[in-house]
């Protein structure tokens, strides 16, 4: 573990995976508490003002990971990826700019007044507050998201010298796989934050049966996380046929499929064999990957030895793709089982909460898989065609990145155990004690 | 316009640094201070900070943000050069903001460990920020000589921001606290007297390109104002803080705003020194600006967006102006 450019790279990948879990979460948490808020002041219900004050608790903490995160990313960009910005910084900076500029400010303000101005402002001041805070949010993925989305199909640049500009920057912004990275991400914070909610609701009924302010967030929660649940599988199965169009080979790396083939099987599950490059012990389905892919059972997909050498590793991309498919399918299943449960008010039977309370950090985890899919997959190119991961890497030295590595590994690791005692302490005390 | 937009955004930069180091600088002085107050004491300098801390922060992102978008060149090496206090300060920032949340969800021993984490980070936090300062001033040199100044930047930062997070308190609390709080800015102001002045005679000496810069007769003379005004600055808060123990006549504000004034002039002094560097003696701030179409497009943003962002800040610090009387969380 002495080559650089992996170390730069564990490096990065630890601290943005850590920082994506926080915003997967906030994006979404933030218009569940618009909806909190807009029901207190319509119904004056103190039971909505609880519930709201609670999970702006969990709001709140988790935004703080997330800003403490997001400064050390703003800095390692410098730090770990120099060309990055020397080569694509044209393009790059404005869009981190403007991220900067139109959302981070917005909602560390508005964040104030929600958290301690609810006494020094009118009702109205303090509804709009939780409202810019939530469009914060969601502006604030879209400017990141324009940027990943250009890093993985990017169009609208040209060459200057030896700077990439934007020729365009509507389609900078708007490329081939924005559209569907977008609606996938934000469907992706929806469920994350609806099983957090479920998950801690359960948490809390299953130590205070009768907390009706649990009861109603666990089938609010539900009730989103029905609806988004199969809609990502729509959104999901759209976004893949758009990557087969413009990355194949990050497709045929999540399929294991070695050589180009009609007639695709799906693999359901198998350990992909780099170096014979084919798979042990698969389990398939005859004709399922050409009818998902090409929508044709006779349908040509290309594998993996069409884009040799430079193409990404398949393992982690084949097992990462199904654990996230996996954790959707048990997403819709507990979501619209449990919205059967406890309709009209029925309330859950214990093992049902603790499936749900189990289930809780689902989200997370299926967010993240997808992170490692399409980041991975983009490899060998930090910007597909244009810069190669290994010529963004900077001058920082192995014993630098190794020591800072595990610097920020002890830090991120206490963090996250403080985090998880103080968010499942915070959830079983419940809203209304 | 290819000449100037470079020269736009080294002063956008300089503007953010500078409402980065006032603004942070006093949460994080705060922070510092906490040690020497007692428990009660605590809550009330925690929730003097709490409205703000987050959005303060954020003025280091912009700060880095246009560092990064406008003069990526220099970015890389800036950031390349400091990696391993910049790893220290990022740690720092972490503990605290982290520990600043959970500190008020934490009781008995857990609150201790996460008062003393906030403290931790605050200090490190702001340590880190000057020796990553002392470095960038010298160029990056290494050697002891280097190694030392830097440290002394490092402590004289954070007598700063003692400076300002005491004064802060001033503005914000009452009592008991606030006559701690006049005693606090006195010990930070002699300590920032102590780290300006020898700062102000190290600079000189281990940078031949700022020696040039002021010690060119008659422009000396000129210069001469700048820590002239300082002093001067620094003689009126003193005697403020001593008036301000016998009355309470609305200007609690005005410690504050003299500390500012202070950093403003310390400021001006750098940017005069580092003129027209980004990185001094390497890399002028036109070598180091982004493509002239980048910065097109930044600029249309800033100008959009900063009124904005300046208006909705002054709208927080009046919704949370005057005195702190509540705890957090109700």
């Amino acid at each position: 573990m002495d080559d650089p450019v992996l170390l730069a790279r564990a490096q990065f990948g630890l601290n943005i995976g850590f920082h994506i879990m926080f915003p997967a979460l906030t994006i979404a948490l933030a218009w569940f508490l618009v909806g909190f808020r807009v029901a207190y002041q319509r119904t004056r219900d103190k039971r909505w003002l609880a519930t709201y004050k609670l999970w702006l608790k969990v709001f709140a903490l988790s935004f703080a990971m997330g800003v403490v995160s997001g400064i050390t990313m703003s800095f390692q960009f410098g730090t770990n990826w120099p060309n990055f910005m020397n080569k694509v910084g044209a393009i790059a900076g404005p869009l981190l700019a403007y991220e900067v500029l139109t959302a981070f400010f917005l909602e560390a303000t508005f964040l104030g007044i929600m958290l301690f101005g609810m006494n020094r402002v009118p009702d109205w001041v303090h509804v709009v507050s939780t409202f810019f805070v939530a469009g914060g949010t969601t502006l604030s993925a879209f400017w990141i998201l324009a940027l990943n989305s250009w890093m993985q199909t990017p169009t609208g640049q040209v060459l200057d010298g030896t700077q990439w500009i934007a020729a365009d920057w509507l389609q900078v912004i708007f490329t081939p796989s924005f559209p569907y990275r977008m609606t996938h991400m934000l469907i992706a914070s929806g469920l994350t934050a609806s099983f957090v909610i479920v998950g801690l609701s359960a948490w809390r009924l299953l130590r205070a049966a009768s907390d009706e302010s649990a009861a109603r967030t666990l089938r609010a929660g539900l009730l989103v996380a029905a609806i988004l649940a199969p809609v990502q599988l729509f959104v999901g199965d759209q976004h893949g046929l758009n990557t087969l169009e413009h990355q194949p080979a990050k497709i045929a790396s999540m399929e294991a499929l070695w050589h180009t083939t009609r007639e695709m099987p799906l693999v359901l599950i198998a350990i992909p064999n780099e170096a014979e490059r084919r798979n042990d012990y698969a389990i398939e389905i005859p004709y399922a990957g050409s009818l998902i892919l090409k929508h044709s059972i006779e349908g040509e997909v290309k594998g993996v030895e069409a884009f040799e050498p430079d193409r990404p590793p398949v393992a982690p991309l084949f097992f990462a793709f199904r654990v996230m498919v996996g954790l959707g399918m048990l997403m819709i299943a507990l979501s619209w089982y449990g919205s059967w449960a406890t309709r009209k008010g029925r309330s859950a039977p214990r093992w049902l909460l603790w499936a749900f309370s189990a289930a809780t950090f689902s989200g997370w985890i299926a967010t993240l898989s997808g992170w490692l899919v399409t980041e991975i997959g983009r490899q060998p190119w930090l910007v597909t065609g244009i810069l190669r991961t290994k010529d963004a890497a900077g001058e920082a030295t192995g014993a630098q990145l190794g020591s800072s590595l595990t610097f920020y590994l002890l830090t991120y690791a206490g963090l996250f155990v403080a985090y998880m005692v103080v968010l499942t302490h915070m959830a079983g005390k419940g809203a209304e004690s | 316009m290819n000449e100037i937009l470079p020269l736009v955004f080294f002063v956008v930069m300089g503007i953010a640094v500078l409402a980065y180091v006032v603004l942070d600088g006093y949460d994080l002085g705060v922070g510092m201070l906490m040690p020497a107050a007692t428990e009660d004491e605590q809550s009330i300098m925690v929730a003097s900070i709490g409205p703000f801390w987050d959005a303060n922060e954020t003025w280091l992102v912009l700060g880095v943000g246009v560092l990064l978008s406008a003069f990526p060149h220099a970015h890389g090496i800036v950031l390349g050069a400091l990696y391993m206090p910049v790893v220290a300060m990022l740690v720092g920032l972490m503990l605290r903001g982290v520990a600043f949340e959970l500190r008020m969800k934490a009781h008995g021993w857990h609150r201790g460990l996460w008062n003393w984490l906030f403290w931790v980070g605050s200090f490190s936090a702001s340590f880190f920020q000057g020796t990553m300062l002392g470095y960038y001033i010298t160029g990056f040199e290494s050697g002891v000589g280097y190694f030392l100044f830097s440290l002394m930047v490092g402590a004289s930062l954070c007598g700063g921001y003692v400076l300002l997070g005491a004064t802060w308190l001033i503005y914000k609390t009452e009592g008991a606290l606030r006559a701690k709080a006049l005693a606090w800015a006195r010990w930070g102001l002699l300590w920032v007297a102590l780290g300006v002045a020898l700062v102000s005679l190290a600079t000189p000496a281990v940078s031949a390109t700022v020696r040039e810069k002021w010690f060119d007769f008659p422009r000396t003379l000129w210069l001469m104002l700048l820590p002239a005004a300082t002093v001067a600055i620094g003689a009126r808060l003193w005697f403020l803080t001593r008036a301000l123990e016998k009355s309470n006549a609305g200007r609690d504000l005005m410690p504050y705003g003299l500390a500012v004034a202070i950093f403003t002039l310390a400021f001006l002094g750098l940017a005069y020194s580092l003129y027209p560097y980004v990185v001094i003696d390497r890399m002028t701030i036109w070598q180091a600006a982004t493509h002239p179409s980048g910065l097109k497009v930044l600029f249309i943003g800033a100008v959009i967006v900063l009124p904005f962002i300046v208006g909705y800040t002054i709208l927080s610090y009046r919704i949370f102006g005057g005195k702190v009387r509540e705890r957090l969380y109700d």
